[in-house]
């Protein structure tokens, strides 16, 4: 296999609340030898928020990340699962769409870009599963992880609309019954714990102004988690990272549901970090509010 | 080809908790989903009960759930279930806490909902018209399809805030609300974008989980209105200053300042005083790290370049 080599969007919560998915995602890259250029020129892809108030501004500033994907020749991935929607939302819309697309190069031209749409956009998850293979990384697995009932959180970007992710990634993940996370557990040898808020909404984008729902949201999926045996969650989205992570507590009060025992979140980079022989440290494990016992 | 059933049977008159009949059945591929309801009745259980009406896609009446999916029993067809369940398939109501009996659901507070945004078109029409109160071509694309929702509830009963907010309007009233709202004949624009801008029951609520759209029948895109609501409510002057808008409002002022989003400010500049809540929270990220001082605030390279774009291409102002 030739060396994979990607631009990698690390999105705006990777280099701020959770430095620990850029360090974990880096580290794990390494051991797998996957080359990871960082787009150290890309802005936030509007989290979905941007767009509710300015939406030509939004797929401006996303095709212009995009343009230095393409200016490396490379394929963006992306680790977040709100940066992968709306990136790969504005160069579908680009793509079939010529009037719109000129009308968004237009504004970029004004700083020397253009954008031509000739790096697909994936996030990390997919990249691993259809180019490196699950099969390639049960290879690299040191410490497998058969201790561990681990609960997939897919989160909602990585698998609604699923037009749009059937239209990027090769796996046609079913949004009702979704088994990438599942599968890649399962090539890290651990168990993966089925359950039926596994593809359910943490409700993160309406932390700010409707937190009960959000903490509802949250905690049902912890609760339901922790009632089907989970020792640990994982997720490929650090936004539902943070609420489930961050507001573990606050949302199981809302819920008026005890937790028998803390229940901790991991990113998706570092439960493979763990079985490839990672450090915590090289992982980031310290950075986590719901303490990780290693 | 063969399936094995699990249907949901509960009747609100004299069951306390609702129970699953298993039934195995041979179908033919060809068959949607309303065939096999109608072979439970006809050759299982005459006293199964559910709605249908056109068996053509337009009536919205046979709504159920299979595996979790929301679907038009008269549309979907059991090949396409087969082929993305397996064989053994789950017939549920679409909401099982607003169940009468079996597959029918009281619709009561969807119907309410759907009224507040006053689903007819409100225009000064002469008592005695001499012709139609036409809409040009141009203008009726900009309605995106969204005439042709039949409120069947599918996207509605799919959505996890309808679940923990009663007052939460609601995927198919905002899809509705914008059929009139991107109407050029409709006189109650602002009103409409009124009513879907109030927090708790209007469109900020959402949480952007695209349920609505999976589950939608027809592809209407129903998050697609709810993301055009807000574009328009603060188009038309509608957006209050409060937390909601500000949050959107706060996207753009960060990333024109530093590319990448100030997470902390941008709480901050969203929530005013209210900030003061997420102190304790704060505290716990600040202890591991998670929380960037404002002099360390990292910046994307290139920024005047971002500067440049958000200034030449902003098109809405606050």
């Amino acid at each position: 296999m030739s060396k994979l080599r990607y631009a990698l969007y690390t999105g705006c919560t990777a280099r701020e609340s959770t430095p620990e998915l850029l360090k974990s995602t880096l580290a794990v890259a390494k051991k797998l030898d996957i080359e990871l250029v960082l787009l150290d020129e890309a802005s936030c892809c509007g989290a979905s928020h941007l767009q509710d108030f300015d939406d030509f501004l939004s797929l401006v500033l996303n095709a212009r990340n995009i343009c230095y994907a393409e200016k490396h020749g490379l394929d963006m991935v992306t680790i977040c699962n709100t940066c992968q929607l709306n990136t790969s939302m504005t160069k579908l819309r680009l793509d079939e769409n010529p009037e719109l697309k000129a009308k968004v190069n237009e504004k970029l031209e004004e700083v020397g870009l253009v954008y031509q749409g000739t790096s697909n956009v994936r996030h990390f998850l997919y990249a691993l599963i259809e180019d490196y293979g699950l099969n390639n990384l049960r290879k690299k697995v040191v410490k497998p992880l058969s201790e561990l009932n681990i609960a997939p959180f897919y989160g909602c970007h990585n698998i609604r609309p699923s037009e749009l992710h059937h239209h990027f990634n090769r796996s046609k993940e079913n949004p009702y019954n979704p088994t990438s996370l599942d599968e890649l557990i399962e090539a890290l040898e651990g168990n993966s714990v089925d359950y039926e808020h596994k593809n359910k909404c943490c409700g993160f984008h309406v932390d700010l102004q409707a937190p009960k729902t959000s903490n509802m949201l949250t905690g049902t999926a912890i609760a339901d988690a922790l009632d089907n045996n989970a020792d640990v969650m994982v997720t490929p989205c650090p936004l539902c990272h943070l609420n489930l992570d961050v507001k573990q507590k606050a949302a199981m009060k809302t819920l008026g549901r005890d937790l028998p025992y803390p229940m901790p979140v991991l990113h998706l980079p570092q439960l493979i970090g763990l079985a490839l022989g990672c450090t915590p440290e090289e992982l980031g494990l310290k950075h986590h509010v719901t303490e990780v016992p290693v | 080809m063969k399936v094995t059933l699990k249907v949901f049977r509960f009747n609100a008159e004299t069951d306390y908790l609702p129970h699953y009949d298993t039934i195995e059945m041979s179908i033919d591929p060809r068959d949607v989903v309303l065939d096999v309801l109608n072979r439970i009745k006809w050759e299982h259980d005459g006293s199964f009960t559910y709605r249908r009406s056109c068996r053509h896609g337009i009536c919205g009446s046979c709504a159920v759930k299979v595996n979790g999916r929301s679907t038009l029993a008269c549309k979907e067809r059991m090949v396409d279930m087969i082929e993305l369940f397996g064989n053994e398939l789950t017939i549920e109501p679409v909401s099982k806490k607003r169940v009468i009996k079996d597959m029918v659901v009281d619709k009561a507070d969807f119907w309410k909902k759907y009224e507040t945004v006053k689903p007819w078109l409100e225009a000064k029409i002469d008592e005695h018209p001499t012709m139609e109160n036409i809409i040009p071509p141009e203008e009726a694309e900009k309605l995106e399809e969204s005439d042709y929702c039949i409120q069947c509830g599918c996207c509605y009963y799919a959505c996890p805030v309808v679940e923990v907010n009663e007052e939460y309007l609601g995927p198919a009233a905002f899809e509705k609300a914008y059929r009139f709202t991107a109407d050029v004949r409709d006189y109650a624009k602002k009103e409409r974008l009124e009513i879907v801008d109030i927090l708790g029951q209007g469109v900020w609520d959402c949480v952007k989980c695209y349920e609505c759209a999976q589950a939608c029948p027809k592809h209407i895109d129903p998050i697609g209105k709810i993301t055009k609501l807000h574009n328009q409510i603060f188009e038309e002057g509608v957006a209050k200053s409060n937390v909601a808008t500000r949050h959107a409002v706060g996207f753009k002022k960060s990333i024109e300042k530093h590319g990448i989003l100030d997470e902390g400010h941008l709480v901050a500049y969203s929530e005013g005083i209210g900030v003061l809540k997420h102190v304790p929270e704060a505290l716990e990220m600040f202890k591991k790290g998670k929380i960037v001082m404002p002099w360390n605030m990292p910046k994307s390279k290139n920024l005047d370049e971002i500067k440049k774009l958000v200034k030449i291409s902003s098109t809405v102002k606050f």
